[in-house]
């Protein structure tokens, strides 16, 4: 299949490659076959996921909603994993492709097991292979459409790293995917710190996840804590936060602005 | 029935600068840590240069993945080479390798800005800049990145870089001391860091020699 770019600059100035896909009017069924080979939009997404590096390892926050579009679909979604014993991977955007990546990862945690060599594939080993998937997806055009989180622990050493539909991949002591990273990352910024103890972290988490939870249209009051440390993973079950919606500026939001809404 | 179109791109800017300058015998190389997608900052703390081999280093900024890539093949294509003859590559022999790699991606590039420093054969400092398909030039000093357009003019004006019009042909090789260009490589950054939204948080600082390497560490404005 061709692609024509459209516009196409090497200049640093210009960002982003168009491209079109040639439209033949009189083989459009065979067009739209090979288009229905790819992803071109998510359909059921979940929304951010907030981790943080604490005293013991990670924490993990995701709430449990899947949304179709502006309708709240499903509000029952697992959107943190354990992969093999070592680490923990959290998934926002398109859940099929969140759980085709868990099939791709139990064929590996499978193999590697096989080898039963006493060796077992750590946080950074899966986070190389899934920005490694990730990449070869985008390079076919056909991205999985995902933002991943992943976080573990082996052999004392914590590890938090994110990768993103393109292919894009970091490590840091805190990570959040889409709309975490403009409302949760800064509050972590400013309040996170090494050697957070469990009580610490999980407030923190939860005051993230408030603050997503007001301002996030996609996200519902019903969410896990995932933890990963040297000795496992542990998911919390479902609970909700107490939110307060009697702010004087909630009640009358258009006092200062007559007319507007 | 009109086709819908891909709305996704496949690439991304995730900012930063790159900046190298060649010495008598030694080799500068710098780069910021802050990797950035759209208006939001990812990492502070996200390092853009790569050692590819003891006298080549090579810094990159641009699209991260394509540049994560980049470095893996050329790290294997380095293993190969060693094995096969027995020594480190030379950095002009990277410096090809580098453009060739590049090109072959011609019809889906890499997104990769690339400055790589090193020694070359005689011990002598050496910078090659590249474009994202590989055209590449061996110079006295280079910046790319998003800050690149602060910092070059105010290069070529510090570093006094001779006509390549001149004949016999000059070397652009700085006449500075180590010390003189690392501090001139901090003042850059720091100016750049001013006015470019995609260049902060901290500076990396290479110092290529012929007894090894030596990494500073500056912080810059976090804003």
């Amino acid at each position: 299949m061709f692609l024509l770019p459209v516009s196409f600059s090497i200049n640093a100035d210009y960002f982003f490659l168009q491209f079109t896909i040639p439209i033949d009017n009189g083989d459009s069924v065979k067009n739209a076959e090979a288009d229905s080979q790819r992803t071109l939009y998510p359909y059921v997404t979940g929304t951010s996921i907030v981790a943080i590096k604490y005293k013991d390892g990670v924490l993990m926050a995701s709430d449990m909603g899947g949304s179709y579009g502006s309708t709240l679909r499903y509000k029952n979604i697992e959107r943190m994993k354990a992969i093999g014993k070592h680490s923990l991977l959290g998934a926002s955007g398109e859940i099929s492709d969140f759980q085709e990546i868990l099939r791709y990862l139990d064929e590996l945690v499978l193999n590697d097991n096989m080898w039963d060599d006493g060796n077992s594939l750590g946080p950074k080993e899966v986070h190389n292979y899934l920005t490694r998937v990730m990449y070869n997806r985008r390079n076919k055009f056909n991205p999985l459409w995902n933002t991943l989180v992943l976080g573990g622990v082996k052999n004392g050493e914590s590890y938090l790293g994110m990768v993103s539909m393109i292919g894009v991949s970091f490590e840091d002591n805190h990570v959040a995917t889409g709309f975490g990273n403009h409302l949760a990352r800064p509050i972590l910024r400013d309040e996170w710190h090494a050697d957070l103890s469990f009580e610490d972290g999980v407030k923190l988490l939860e005051k993230c996840m408030r603050v997503l939870l007001y301002r996030d249209r996609s996200a519902i009051n019903k969410l896990q804590i995932a933890k990963i440390t040297e000795e496992g993973v542990t998911v919390s079950q479902p609970y909700s936060l107490k939110t307060f919606w009697e702010f004087k500026a909630f009640n009358n939001p258009t006092a200062g602005a007559e007319g507007s809404w | 029935m009109t086709k819908q179109h891909a709305n996704w791109s496949p690439y991304d800017n995730n900012g930063g600068t790159c900046v190298a300058i060649a010495g008598s015998d030694y080799c500068v190389i710098a780069a910021d840590t802050r990797m950035s997608t759209g208006y939001s900052i990812l990492s502070r703390d996200y390092s853009k240069i790569h050692k590819l081999a003891d006298k080549a280093v090579l810094s990159s900024s641009g699209f991260q993945a394509d540049v994560k890539a980049l470095q893996k093949v050329l790290k294997s294509r380095h293993l190969v080479y060693q094995h096969q003859h027995n020594k480190q590559m030379s950095c002009p022999a990277m410096a090809q390798l580098l453009s060739n790699t590049l090109y072959f991606k011609r019809f889906f590039p890499y997104y990769a800005f690339n400055v790589l420093g090193g020694l070359d054969e005689e011990g002598k400092g050496c910078v090659f800049t590249y474009d994202a398909v590989g055209s590449y030039e061996k110079v006295g000093y280079s910046a790319q990145g998003s800050g690149s357009t602060l910092i070059m003019p105010f290069l070529d004006n510090q570093l006094k870089s001779p006509s390549p019009l001149l004949l016999p042909a000059q070397d652009a090789i700085t006449p500075l001391s180590e010390p003189e260009a690392v501090d001139l490589v901090k003042t850059v950054f720091a100016s750049a860091t001013e006015r470019d939204i995609y260049t902060g948080d901290k500076l990396e600082i290479m110092i290529l020699k012929a007894d090894g390497i030596r990494t500073e560490v500056m912080e810059l404005r976090k804003d």
